[in-house]
């Protein structure tokens, strides 16, 4: 039996940039064709098991795998045997925060996160609080940081770690996690952050920032989908987590399971890729979002940019479009990979929690766009991006009621919405 | 999610855009929906005084594509039909012609919702000089 898997059809527009032009890399990258490479030889040649350490295929995996260990730890300021590998984030985010909550049940039974949090942290919480752990749920503000006032008053004497994730996957936000981490430190709780987007994109040093647990994925990061990593200090202080998934004691004994040598190969030299470019990328991508930006924001009025603009990945702009809704906008730019805070893009029919979390509101949650700028786009397509967006804009606020009623000076949070149907 | 043609068609060219004198004791206009649920739409018939035949309709929706095309369907079924066969318009027809998936069918509840609520607001201006029942929802 065969599938028959058809490409993504491809057209070029009349000023030269390939549709579709793909701009939502906080989903998820493409391979970088250096990782690639990279990885070739340990499906074929080297296709040893690392835990075979009698012979020659094995000791060519293992080497794959160490080397990839120190690329990871370099890229950190951690040491190789702090590295081990998963699955991916959801998994290191799991392992970390189960881990933890198992390993230190003696000690407390707390855990400290926040709203915005991916729901692989959330959901991973909200687990524990059926197993009689506590969770605290800090808020953020309208930039979508949170308050370390929160967070000191929030530690107890039965805390046992606090989860905050260095940048957001939505809004892109970097929280504060060197003094989140020296707060930890000086209270005596352990720092787990799901890095997840900000690796390879901000600078991260684990010793600096007092991080004890770090979630790391290589898909973010033009590595491949299905392997990541979880940072776990060996040091000041040694930390240490329950295994989620037993077996043959691989990892430390922290994570059973044959290693994913091509692909673990592959996140270690996305990770030697960014050790090198990441100071040059992010100066390059922030002009990118600010080319962007300025292009939208001139041309159109009340569009809002949400979250923090001074703490904030390079490659994020997430912009609410007031009086439009996001699916119909993602309609009318169909031929631009983005994604949208909207409720009808989502499972749930729930506009996003992390928008609505900043208090935005729920109508300007449904009018979002993520743009997620990165290491393939190019300033021509930035520019194709802003002008389409541009003109769906206008488009749809002449269909939009809202646009109208706004313009005749109607209150829009003052009308009586009849909508008990829903 | 993939949409139908008839979504994409409606949503590329809507028809019926626009609005109508609100004022105008021949034009009813319905708006259903609210902002923070992601719909809003406006619905206007022009309705001859004699005849009781809607001889205009326009729309204004704030939503999802789907939410554009059920209103802007919506416009166009109501055209030339009296206001006692337009109340006969079912959600569950705009359903099979637009070929909604089940998380839209809400779409097309709006746009039965907006059909009604416009034909009860010019019903409400016509009773002020000849009481007619307002049908109940």
């Amino acid at each position: 039996m065969s599938t028959v898997v058809e490409n993504i059809p491809q057209v070029t527009s009349a000023k030269g940039v390939k549709l579709p032009i793909y701009m939502d890399y906080h989903a998820t990258t493409p391979l970088d064709p250096r990782v690639l490479e990279a990885m070739l030889p340990y499906f074929t040649e080297k296709f040893g098991n690392p835990a075979s350490r009698n012979h020659p295929f094995g000791w060519a995996a293992e080497e794959g795998v160490e080397n990839a260990r120190a690329q990871i730890a370099k890229l950190i300021g951690a040491t190789a045997k702090e590295i081990i590998f998963t699955s991916g984030a959801t998994e290191s985010n799991n392992l970390a925060i189960k881990g933890v909550a198992e390993m230190y049940r003696e000690k407390g039974n707390h855990i400290i996160t926040a709203v915005t949090e991916h729901k692989a942290v959330l959901d991973t919480c909200k687990r524990l609080e059926k197993y009689g752990y506590r969770v605290t749920y800090l808020p953020v503000a309208k930039d979508g940081l949170i308050d370390l006032e929160d967070l000191k008053r929030a530690i107890d004497d039965k805390t046992i770690l606090v989860t905050i994730m260095a940048a957001n996957n939505e809004i892109g936000v970097l929280q504060p996690i060197e003094e989140i981490g020296k707060i930890c430190r000086e209270r005596v709780v352990l720092f787990h952050t799901d890095a997840v987007q900000a690796v390879g994109k901000v600078p991260i040093d684990v010793n600096k920032q007092n991080i004890d647990l770090m979630s790391i994925t290589a898909h973010k990061l033009y590595g491949p989908k299905g392997v990541g990593a979880l940072y776990v200090r060996r040091k000041n202080p040694r930390v240490q987590v329950s295994a989620l998934i037993d077996g043959g004691g691989h990892e430390r004994g922290m994570r059973s399971g044959t290693l994913n040598v091509p692909s673990i190969v592959g996140l270690g030299k996305a990770c030697a890729i960014a050790s090198e470019e990441m100071a040059a990328e992010s100066k390059r991508l922030a002009a990118l979002r600010d080319r962007l930006k300025q292009s939208i924001m001139s041309r159109l009025d009340e569009t809002y940019v949400n979250g923090s603009e001074e703490h904030r990945l390079p490659g994020n702009l997430n912009i609410s479009f007031a009086y439009v809704e996001g699916e119909s906008l993602l309609m009318g730019i169909n031929d631009i990979a983005v994604s949208s805070g909207s409720a009808c893009t989502s499972a749930t029919l729930e506009p996003s929690y992390v928008l609505k979390a900043l208090g935005a509101g729920d109508d300007l949650a449904h009018s979002s766009i993520r743009f997620g700028i990165g290491r393939f786009n190019t300033e021509a397509e930035v520019d194709y991006v802003a002008d389409k967006v541009v003109s769906t804009v206008l488009k749809l606020r002449e269909l939009s009621p809202l646009y109208e009623m706004a313009k005749e000076g109607i209150d829009l949070s003052k009308v009586k919405w009849a909508a008990e149907a829903h | 999610m993939a949409y139908s043609d008839k979504v994409l068609d409606h949503y590329s060219n809507p028809r019926n855009v626009g609005s109508m004198d609100k004022n105008s004791n021949e034009v009813g206009t319905g708006l259903v929906g609210a902002p923070e649920c992601g719909d809003v739409m406006k619905l206007q018939i022009k309705v001859n005084p004699q005849t009781h035949i809607i001889e205009d309709a326009k729309f204004k929706t704030f939503g999802c594509g789907s939410a554009i095309a059920s209103s802007s369907l919506a416009t166009e079924w109501v055209k030339g039909k009296t206001v006692d066969e337009a109340l006969q318009i079912k959600n569950t027809e705009i359903v099979k012609e637009l070929a909604l998936p089940p998380v839209k069918i809400h779409c097309s509840v709006l746009a039965e919702d907006a059909i009604r609520a416009a034909i009860g607001d010019w019903k409400k201006k016509q009773a002020v000089t000849e009481p007619v029942a307002v049908a109940a929802k």
